[in-house]
This record gives structure tokens, C-alpha cells and sequence, in this order.
């Protein structure tokens, strides 16, 4: 009896100082639902921003506020739902002068280390997967925020931003001394898996 | 003098031919040509644009050609065996249907976004079929090979045409160089 009840006190305290292992916060990025937005912008000839988007992508992140450096994520893009607004650059960049979709249809992201800071912010490290090209990017998060939607759903959400150079990833088209490096824009909500 | 005749073909129609061969043979170059342009160079817009403007004109082109065609009687063919006639008539729907089809496919890509199709500034075609999954590559991959497709059959009925004037010593080809009387 004595040790029964002493069992069922030291089960009870693991749970409860152990949430992240009782509960892994998992969870689905929201494109389903269309709250979730992989966009980049170059600038053009340098006199104006040119921003564009993948329309097609999924991805899933784990974040547990109690051990937010263990955080990682992964995406993956298909890159011919590129969308810039303009049929016939769009189909300018899916072919082999940039995206070189029909050869790689997929581009990735997967993080390697999530290094939170006091002030609501993070460094995302990971590696890019683009046009067959993997390399490092770092990418600026701000944590934008969490809680319960009115549908029984628990969500979280991120934006975070980086920039590269297109050469680093095989685009050698040249669009000007303005226009080498791209900047991304990612704006990420993921659904908890409970 | 303008209308065709059953002997030979009439000015018109040898004009619109002419036009027609040209124009066909000036956007392929040009089209071939404007895709290998870099952002920076000045007919990088340019000759986007003049490919598409005088792609409309050839379609009005090719309609009146057909309209013309229609109302119009056609010389009597040049003897010769009946597998190449029936080639000659295949050859020349082939000449007929393609320049539509490489233009229906050209106006696919540039209106897939519903974007309108401006020629020269004067006015625009506005866009109709839309929004299909991946519709601009697919056109573009049609109009390409419909594009190439057209020129390689061109350059065989001008060999065909040539065939003619110089095996055969018909008149097939001065028919459609105006001549009133055919050579005998």
C-alpha cells in the first residue's frame, strides 16, 4: 500500500516537472489552411523591391517553451509553384537560368541548432537545399506568438528572415549589381499535434 | 488580275503568301533570338513585345488569307504522280493549321496570368483561358515545337517548290511568283 502510493507521487512529479517529454510539442505547418508563407523580394535594378512566393510547400517544426533550444524544423519546397505575380517571369524562373525546377523540383530546409534570446527573439541555423546546392543560412526569428484558436487547436507561430547570394546556389544570371543577393521572408504558424 | 484564275493564282494571294512566308520565318528568328537576351540588354523587353504585336497581325494576316482562299477559285494542280499530290494537299493543310496553333499556344503563355495581350500599344487581346496547372510552360513547350515543326515543313515545300521548277519544269513555282501564263 505504501508503495503503491509512493509509485503513483514520484510518477506524478516526473509528469509534472517533465512536460516536454510527457508531451512532444509537435507540430504541422499550417499550409492547409493557407498561415504559412515562404516569400522572397530582390530588389529591381535597384530602384524598387520585387517580391515573390512559393505557393506549394509543407514543413513541420517541435518547440517546447521549456526547452525552446531543442526547437528544430523542417521544410520542403516544390519550387515550380513559384509566384511572382507575372506569368511569364514565373515561367522565366522556373527554368534553367534560375530555379531549374524539371531538374530539381524540391528544395529543402533543415535545421541544425535554435538559439532563442531574451527578447523574444532567435538565431535559426540550418542548412538550404536549392538547385541541388546544399549550404548553411542563418535565419533571424522573432516569435510572434502561441495560445489556443477557437476550433480546438493549439497554434504557434514564427517570421523569420535571411538573405543569400544567388550565386552561392548556381543562379550565375546576372540581374545587376543591385540584384545579387535575395532576401527570403518566412512566415511560419504550425498547428500542435496533441 | 487580283483574283485567282483556274490557271494561276492572283496577286492577292501571292502577296499574302509572300507576307505570310516572311513574317513566319521573321518571328521564328526573332523568337529563337529574344529568349537567349540578357536583363540588360535594350531589346530585352523590345523584342518580347514585337514578337507578340506581330503575332496578332499575322493572325489577321492568316485569316484574310483563308477568307480570300475561300472566295476564290484554285488554279488546277500541276500533273504529277497521285501519292505526291495527295502529300501536296496534306502538306499544304499542315502550312494552313499550324500557324494557328503556334499562335494560339504563344497567346496561352503570355495571358496565363489573365494578363491582356498588348499589341504595339494600339489595343489588347484580353486573356481567356487561364490559371491551368503549369499553363505557360506547357504552351511555351508547345509553341516551340509547333514553332520548329512549321519552319521544318515550310523548308520542305519551298524544296518541293523548287522541285518542281527545276526537275519537273513545271509551273508550279511561277504560279506563285505572279507569272500570268504558266511555262509549258
Amino acid at each position: 500500500m505504501m508503495m503503491r502510493k509512493r509509485l503513483t507521487a514520484l510518477s506524478l512529479a516526473a509528469a509534472l516537472t517533465l512536460p516536454g517529454l510527457a508531451m512532444a510539442e509537435d507540430y504541422v505547418i499550417d499550409t492547409e489552411g493557407g498561415h504559412a508563407f515562404i516569400q522572397f523580394r530582390i530588389p529591381h535594378l535597384g530602384y524598387s523591391w520585387l517580391y515573390g512566393r512559393f505557393n506549394d510547400f509543407s514543413g513541420r517544426f517541435s518547440y517546447d517553451e521549456d526547452t525552446p533550444s531543442e526547437a528544430n524544423i523542417e521544410v520542403t519546397i516544390k519550387t515550380a509553384s513559384v509566384d511572382s505575380n507575372h506569368a511569364e517571369r514565373d515561367k522565366h524562373l522556373r527554368d534553367k537560368d534560375f530555379l531549374d525546377v524539371s531538374q530539381y523540383p524540391e528544395a529543402t530546409f533543415k535545421s541544425t541548432s535554435f538559439t532563442p534570446k531574451d527578447d523574444g527573439t532567435a538565431v535559426l541555423k540550418g542548412d538550404l537545399t536549392l538547385r541541388g546546392i546544399t549550404k548553411p543560412v542563418t535565419i533571424a526569428v522573432t516569435e510572434i506568438g502561441a495560445g489556443q484558436d477557437s476550433w480546438g487547436g493549439y497554434r504557434r507561430g514564427f517570421q523569420g528572415t535571411t538573405r543569400f547570394a544567388l550565386k552561392d546556389f548556381g543562379i550565375e544570371r546576372n540581374l545587376g549589381p543591385a540584384s545579387r543577393d535575395v532576401e527570403m521572408i518566412l512566415s511560419i504558424e504550425g498547428i500542435r499535434q496533441d | 488580275m487580283w483574283r485567282n484564275t483556274e490557271e494561276t493564282y492572283g496577286l492577292i494571294a501571292v502577296l499574302l503568301h509572300w507576307l505570310v512566308a516572311a513574317v513566319v520565318i521573321g518571328l521564328f528568328a526573332l523568337g529563337l533570338w529574344m529568349v537567349e537576351l540578357t536583363y540588360y540588354d535594350t531589346w530585352y523587353r523590345r523584342a518580347p513585345d514585337l514578337h507578340k504585336g506581330v503575332g496578332v497581325m499575322l493572325l489577321l494576316a492568316l485569316l484574310l488569307r483563308v477568307g480570300w482562299r475561300l472566295i476564290n477559285p484554285m488554279p488546277r494542280p500541276e500533273p504529277g504522280p497521285p501519292l505526291e499530290q495527295r502529300i501536296a494537299v496534306l502538306m499544304h493543310a499542315l502550312l494552313y493549321l499550324l500557324p494557328f496553333l503556334v499562335i494560339a499556344s504563344g497567346y496561352l503563355i503570355s495571358t496565363a496570368d489573365g494578363r491582356p495581350l498588348d499589341v504595339f500599344g494600339l489595343f489588347s487581346i484580353p486573356a481567356t483561358l487561364t490559371g491551368l496547372p503549369s499553363q505557360a510552360d506547357l504552351a511555351g513547350d508547345i509553341h516551340l515545337v509547333l514553332a520548329i515543326a512549321l519552319v521544318s515543313l515550310a523548308g520542305v515545300h519551298a524544296l518541293a517548290a523548287l522541285k518542281h521548277h527545276f526537275i519537273d519544269r513545271d509551273a508550279t513555282l511561277l504560279r506563285m511568283l505572279g507569272r500570268r501564263s504558266a511555262r509549258s
